[in-house]
């Protein structure tokens, strides 16, 4: 047999058996639309290329990391000071964590803002809410794996608030802790969450919202619709700028790895007091200092409750704004949605930002 | 622009583009090996195989006579083994409890002493004599192959 | 009903009535069955009746003994008291302080009395009491010193075991201090009574009252108990000794143990105090203005010289040690581990305590020998750092080199898109 093995030849050898040429064809074909907003159409991809590095520098940790409560800050420990670049590697996975969640929440607030959700994007949108707080319970159980105070402490505060709920609060409160206190067994239960049941969940609506935005293509802003916008042709000229985006990403999250090496602490003490100065980490910390500023009992209901309900209500208000935004649907503008989309926008940086100060 | 004019253009951008190319295809194998050299680093294991926490070799058999010791570390604690005129092995911390000086094994004394201030511990680690007001941590010691292990809890 | 039965009834009533008062009366006192206890306990006269009170909670009554047994009487004729207190069944009241030791001893010295009750209870008290200045003052009539019964109590008095017993350790030096403290008590005797103040503030009352450590001194380990004596001159460093062992021998072998014996001073005493001991500082030692030994030598002289020098090369150590931690803690900062750093520096830290007590050698050569450990150590440990450090600082270089890399990729991908672009437009 005659195997023609240049570039073309194993290209066709391959498409034949895997049907390659859709995807290029797809890629050949894609095209992006260039306007004022273009530039919001790169932070998708950004979120991805974290999760990306994510999954990458994860699996590279758990060649080392130990998921109990006897030796987990210890192979954190030794991650950080024995394995060469283990610093590195496991200061990426911290900084890079933080990076997603903080381009999630950016991508959602421009895919809000631009009103990305209207017909037929309403499932690409929900697949990407979905997205976010699955990242948000990446950030919460990972936060724990090291084992140490600070960790120990935080979780502790946020699986009690999960215990408020009225009726399945005790039996969440259970579940989440794998007992009543934060133990050993929280910690493998989270462990087992955060590199499976996690990563399995992301993926499957990973799929469904990467092939949802192959399918409709890039959504063009209602004020843009007017004019005729030209369009760049992804291959190569959105996917290269991309890259440049990726590659400017990378540097940061080096430069941040080593001047900033994220610090591990001291291990957790679960008789000791509480350190002073726990916080959850800044993704949380809207919430947490909206608690505390609602007071003990409002009327008959119990403050913290309260503050459970509104967050959940606007959580499942998130889900469900295309189905929510009326005008939207008739490719109208709608200035209370703007409004609102600011209002969060201010409220939630304003919170953070008064969590630390206090 | 003349024909000549655009061939010459077209030539001087291919090899610009060729130029522009070469570059950008080794900076960007550049910036992949800075990549991959330190995840490549990463997998191979270091010499020292694990977290020495609970369990750590410290000796072999032979290393010790009997009615001696050895100290060791055990992580970054340091501990004691010796070896008893019975032909036990036993293990304890090494970190006296009275200052955390280090305590030696005292062939003539047959038991344990911490020159600092004079203080005495039994081969149970019990504190006999002087200052420290509590005894050594006992470790429990096996010995596997040609392996002594200490184990501590 | 006739008369006769009437009659009958009524006696019969008053009977049972009398019958019932003498058995209230019998469950009103104590049902100890020792009249003794029983009688004094309903007394009014409080000194006649605490004792039967607190008669209960003594180690003696636990053992079977009574009032008669050290107070003679016949605990056996119930409320007759005339009878219960009769001279002839050996009754003497209560004894004078000058009897109490002989009373005390009539069982406490006699040793097959003894073995049958706790056999490793000392039989000496006696012996020792005699030769103790209390006895040798009770002996020559003075009364108001210390007999058994000032220290372990009168008739509740409970095992030294017993937290609750005057002479536990953490009493002893309140007990010692009703007498020894009180100034109207001790004026006879010349002798001051700042004593368990001056020991309640020092470092071994500090440790045996607040912290709790057991093993500290109190009264008795220096002045013994039964033969209560201070320490004779040539004494001193042999008592302290017996827990501060590398102390005394390094001074016994120095040259200021010759020194002292010839001019009389006491060992240990001369620099640390006694009662009012305190913790020892480094600044206790050199030519500086708190030190010691500028007290007996003069500047210039061989003394002199050698304090200021082992001063020096303590600070020396001092420094090296700060300087041996501070590197350990900017490498651990940053996230590199020192290899073995910890380890290295406990030895390095481990000099500095062993060098204090070395000090008492009072010579350069031996003293800096044990400096000399410290500083190898410290040594190590810095060296240790700063490989550390080192380690530290290729994570910037490593940084420097990827960083422009990152940037000229990214330059040279946008050149490109613009090269692409432009191409295309042409076309």
């Amino acid at each position: 047999m005659n195997a023609n093995v240049s570039k073309q030849g194993v290209w066709n050898w391959l498409d034949e058996r895997l049907g390659l040429h859709v995807v290029s064809d797809l890629l050949a074909h894609k095209r992006v639309p260039v306007h004022r907003h273009t530039v919001w159409y790169y932070l998708g991809g950004m979120t991805l290329f974290c999760f990306l590095i994510q999954v990458g520098t994860g699996i590279l940790l758990l060649l080392y990391y130990r998921p109990t409560a006897e030796a987990a800050f210890e192979s954190v420990e030794f991650i950080m000071t024995e394995v060469p670049f283990g610093w590195l590697v496991r200061s990426i996975h911290s900084w890079a964590a933080n990076l997603m969640i903080f381009f999630a929440f950016v991508h959602l607030f421009s895919v809000f803002l631009l009103r990305a959700y209207r017909r037929p994007r309403e499932l690409t949108w929900i697949s990407g809410a979905l997205l976010l707080f699955l990242s948000l319970a990446f950030g919460f159980s990972g936060y724990l794996l090291p084992w140490n105070q600070l960790a120990y402490f935080a979780t502790k505060v946020g699986t009690d608030i999960l215990g408020e709920i009225p009726l399945v609060g005790d039996w969440l409160l259970q579940i989440a802790r794998g007992g009543d206190d934060v133990t050993g067994a929280t910690l493998t239960r989270f462990f087992g969450v955060h590199v499976a049941v996690l990563p399995m969940m992301a993926t499957f609506f990973l799929i469904v919202h990467l092939v949802l935005v192959q399918k409709h293509g890039m959504s063009v802003p209602i004020s843009q619709k007017r004019k005729d916008c030209p369009q760049m042709p992804f291959v190569p000229s959105f996917a290269l700028r991309d890259l440049v985006g990726w590659t400017l990403a990378l540097g940061l999250l080096v430069t941040l790895a080593s001047v900033f090496p994220w610090e591990l602490g001291v291990k957790a003490d679960p008789l000791a007091p509480a350190p002073a100065g726990i916080r959850p980490e800044w993704f949380f910390m809207f919430m947490f200092q909206t608690l505390k500023y609602i007071p003990g009992k409002v009327f008959f209901i119990d403050g913290e409750l309260l503050g459970i309900l509104i967050f959940a209500v606007g959580g499942a208000a998130m889900v469900l704004v295309p189905f929510l935004d009326r005008k939207a649907r008739h490719e109208q503008r709608n200035l209370l949605f703007t409004v609102i989309g600011w209002g969060v926008i201010v409220y939630i940086v304003a919170f953070t930002i008064l969590g630390y100060l206090s | 622009m003349s024909i000549g004019d655009q061939l010459h253009e077209t030539r001087q951008s291919f090899s610009r583009r060729g130029f522009l190319n070469t570059l950008l295809g080794s900076s960007i194998a550049g910036l992949l090996g800075a990549v991959v050299y330190p995840l490549a680093r990463f997998i191979v294991p270091p010499q020292q195989p694990e977290a020495a926490t609970s369990q750590v070799v410290a000796a072999r058999v032979g290393d010790l006579l009997p009615n001696s010791g050895k100290i060791f570390l055990f992580g970054k604690d340091p501990a004691l083994l010796v070896l008893t005129n019975a032909g036990e092995y036993r293990a304890f911390s090494a970190t006296c409890t009275h200052l955390d000086c280090t305590v030696q094994y005292r062939d003539d004394l047959k038991h344990i002493w911490c020159a600092c201030h004079n203080g005495h511990y039994d081969l149970n680690g019990n504190n006999i004599a002087g200052p420290p007001p509590r005894p050594l941590a006992l470790y429990d010691v096996a010995v596997r192959d040609d392996h002594i292990i200490v184990t501590r809890t | 009903m006739n008369i006769m039965q009437g009659f009958g009834s009524r006696v019969y009533f008053i009977a049972l009535i009398g019958v019932m008062v003498v058995l209230w009366g019998r469950t009103v006192t104590a049902q100890t069955g020792n009249s003794c206890v029983d009688c004094h306990a309903g007394l009014t006269i409080e000194r006649l009746r605490t004792p039967a009170a607190s008669f209960t909670e003594d180690i003696h009554y636990q053992k079977e003994f009574s009032c008669q047994d050290c107070h003679g009487g016949d605990p056996s004729t119930g409320h007759d008291a005339e009878r219960a207190h009769d001279r002839a069944k050996g009754f003497r009241g209560a004894p004078r302080p000058s009897e109490i030791p002989a009373l005390c001893a009539g069982c406490h010295s006699d040793v097959e009395l003894m073995k049958r009750f706790n056999p490793k209870l000392r039989v000496d008290q006696m012996l020792e009491y005699r030769s103790s200045h209390h006895g040798k003052a009770l002996a020559e009539g003075d009364d108001h010193v210390a007999t058994c019964t000032s220290c372990h109590g009168i008739h509740g008095i409970r095992p030294i075991g017993d937290s609750r017993s005057p002479v536990y350790r953490t009493n002893v030096s309140t007990t010692c201090g009703e007498c020894h403290g009180n100034d109207a008590h001790m004026r006879p005797y010349g002798i001051p009574t700042d004593q368990a103040q001056q020991y309640r503030s020092s470092v071994h009352g500090v440790k045996l009252l607040d912290e709790g450590d057991l093993a500290a001194p109190t009264c008795n380990n220096c002045h013994g108990n039964h033969g209560a004596t201070p320490p004779g001159l040539s004494s001193i460093s042999q008592v302290c000794g017996e827990c501060h062992a590398n102390n005394r021998d390094f001074f016994n072998a120095s040259p200021h143990k010759a020194a002292f014996a010839e001019l009389g001073l006491a060992d240990c005493i001369i620099c640390h105090g006694h009662h009012d001991i305190q913790f020892s500082t480094d600044a206790m030692l050199g030519v500086g203005e708190d030190a010691l030994c500028i007290t007996c030598h003069a500047e210039g002289d061989n003394g002199y010289i050698a304090a200021a020098t082992m001063a020096s090369a303590l600070d020396t150590l001092k420094l090296t040690l700060a300087e041996a931690h501070t590197k350990i803690q900017r490498a651990q900062r940053g996230g590199v581990k020192v290899a073995g750093g910890r380890f290295d520096l406990h030895d390095a830290d481990a000099a500095l305590i062993k060098a204090r007590t070395a000090v008492h050698h009072f010579n350069v050569e031996k003293f800096r020998a044990i400096i000399d450990e410290g500083l190898a150590s410290a040594r190590i440990v810095i060296d240790q750092g700063d490989r550390a450090l080192n380690d530290l600082r290729m994570r910037r270089v490593g940084l420097a080199f990827t960083i422009p890399l990152i940037l000229l990729v990214a330059v040279l991908l946008t050149l490109k898109i613009r090269q692409i672009e432009r191409s295309r437009i042409h076309r």
